[in-house]
């Protein structure tokens, strides 16, 4: 039984110049709020290609040229949002963004998470910036919603307070369970297996969720990451082996049910 | 919507006339059924290309190379895809039927390891009304087979002489870069009955993981070398366009790194009839009808070029 796919809210053809609104620091992270007036309201899961209006370029080796792909992280009042780590020379350039800066938005785009089947808990699981489109999620579930997040140590446990009530983890035991999240999962699923599981978060913390998903035999969604340039499956790129050969996380994905996946891969 | 005058020779694609200064996509990047799948028939209304090309068509179906697939460069991108498709009989079956709806002529890019298998997609596609013209990957640099017949002059000359008999549609050769003389390959498949040259493809190039632990260092694509395109290769597309447009008369559909309606005048003032948009569709989808309203406005300025300016 897989969950059935949500119908995609459909992007507006082209990208769109929106003003950022917001930006504010949390831990490790920052949270970016875009205005965007003229596009669709997303369905939670799915995700938005960024690039800053201006001197997207001329960072670390003359990158970015590309934009970047995120998650929506909540609907705001006053816009989108999005949370992002400063890793590269793409999130570097949107990290240092402020009101006044514009971004290049195109989206919403991809499919987002289903519905837990009937009568099954839903289980949010995160690791690090995976948390974004947690939050979303959780907030369309309610109270039903058991959320646990994972982060490397108390700097990054801080974007935990995006989700008020999620029970925390950290690498070095700094903040929370000291251990992985999965530990946690493992004692919720091992308490009631009625459940369905979301998680997103990095290659090796999914493939431990889908592992231990199959295991017990509990129905996962996973939100995946991957490179890509386009968005839109134009440039083949953002491939993930499946039981069914290669799939596009940008139009097939990025959310997918576990049971399509032998295994997540890391590169 | 031909405006200004030219010189420059025009392709007949079925019952449309594609006028000179035309924007066409670039064989491979722009999916027009993933694309309806995230814009939805806004595509359609607002469709940013005169003509289509098609990823290539192989006759067996082809699932492509390992990830990863992709690298960035700070004026480009290095891909290494590996021409995944559904073979000749999935084509037919799954994609064809979607793309001739399109509001634009369809030109079907194909590839063989051999003529035989040229000819035999080649065949297929002649009998099929709603295929304006078919452009023939003798040089995608990512794969072994294609590589050595658009190589060198022989090569191509000898693929035309095989499937040129076969069919009346306009024949595309795209040209590789990587070669001694492009303008010598194009002359050849001028003389040997093409229509039409585009030109360029991606450059050969590579990537080194950037784990400096790494011992010795490996390619980071999983196909080991691929193909550079964008910005960084612009300057190069317009040295080759004016090289190929010099020595030929038939039609020059010119490509590389164009962002802009100055880039697409570029390459028509360097000798190419069409200009085709790649890289710069992943950075905006709508970057096809971008282009040809800036070459518009471009040339209404000039009167030099024509333009469709749809």
């Amino acid at each position: 039984m897989s969950a059935a796919a949500p119908e995609r809210v459909l992007a507006p053809l082209g990208r769109r110049r929106c003003p950022v609104v917001g930006a504010r620091r949390l831990g490790a992270y920052v949270v970016l709020t875009v205005g965007d007036e003229a596009g669709p309201r997303p369905q939670a899961g799915q995700f938005y290609m960024l690039a800053a209006a201006s001197r997207w370029g001329g960072g670390s080796d003359e990158r970015p040229f590309l934009p970047r792909a995120f998650s929506v992280m909540r609907i705001a009042e006053n816009g989108l949002q999005f949370m992002l780590e400063d890793v590269g020379p793409g999130t570097n350039r949107l990290a240092e963004l402020g009101a006044g800066d514009d971004v290049w938005l195109l989206g919403p785009l991809g499919i987002g998470f289903a519905r837990p089947r009937s009568g099954r808990r839903p289980i949010l699981v995160g690791g690090g910036v995976g948390t974004a489109p947690l939050a979303i999620w959780a907030d369309e579930l309610g109270a039903s919603a058991l959320v646990a997040l994972g982060f490397r140590d108390a700097a990054h446990a801080l974007g935990a307070a995006l989700i008020p009530g999620a029970r925390v983890a950290t690498d070095d035991g700094s903040s929370g369970h000291h251990g992985y999240v999965t530990d946690l999962l493992r004692a919720e699923l091992g308490c009631d297996p009625r459940s369905e599981v979301y998680a997103c978060g990095p290659p090796l913390m999914l493939e431990a969720v889908r592992a231990l998903c199959a295991e017990l035999d509990v129905p996962a969604q996973l939100a995946l990451e991957s490179g890509m340039a386009c968005g839109f499956g134009a440039c083949f790129g953002c491939v993930v082996p499946t039981r069914d050969g290669f799939v596009r996380l940008c139009v097939d994905g990025p959310v997918l049910d576990a049971a399509t996946l032998d295994h997540v891969e890391a590169h | 919507m031909q405006a200004g005058v030219t010189h420059l020779p025009a392709m007949q694609l079925g019952v449309t006339h594609l006028p000179a200064g035309a924007i066409l996509n670039a064989s491979g990047t722009f999916d027009a059924i993933a694309a309806r799948r995230a814009f939805g028939d806004g595509l359609f209304e607002a469709f940013p290309f005169a003509a289509y090309v098609t990823k290539t068509v192989t006759v067996e179906p082809r699932e492509g190379n390992p990830a990863p697939r992709l690298w960035e460069l700070g004026a480009g991108m290095i891909n290494s895809i590996g021409l995944p498709n559904k073979g000749l009989i999935g084509f037919l079956a799954s994609d064809f039927p979607a793309l001739i709806e399109l509001p634009v002529p369809l030109i079907v890019n194909v590839m063989g390891s051999t003529s035989q298998e040229f000819g035999r997609l080649v065949s297929a596609f002649a009998e099929r009304d709603e295929v304006s013209a078919l452009e023939l990957n003798v040089s995608c640099p990512n794969v072994k087979t294609g590589l050595d017949i658009g190589a060198e002059p022989g090569g191509v000359a000898g693929l035309l002489d095989a499937i040129r008999p076969l069919t009346d549609k306009p024949l595309i050769v795209k040209l590789t870069p990587n070669c001694a003389s492009p303008a010598k390959v194009a002359l050849a498949a001028e003389e040997h009955g093409a229509d039409a040259v585009s030109l360029i493809n991606t450059l050969r190039a590579m990537a080194l993981h950037p784990d400096p632990g790494s011992r010795p260092p490996k390619p980071w694509l999983g196909g080991g070398t691929g193909g550079m395109s964008g910005p960084a290769v612009r300057a190069v597309a317009v040295a080759q366009v004016a090289a190929v447009g010099a020595v030929v008369s038939i039609p020059v559909i010119g490509m590389g790194g164009v962002q802009s309606g100055r880039h697409a005048h570029d390459l028509l003032a360097a000798g190419a009839t069409y200009v085709a948009v790649g890289t710069e569709s992943f950075r905006d989808p709508e970057a096809g009808s971008k282009v040809a309203r800036e070459l518009g406005q471009l040339s209404a300025k000039s009167g030099m070029i024509a333009s469709t300016a749809a």
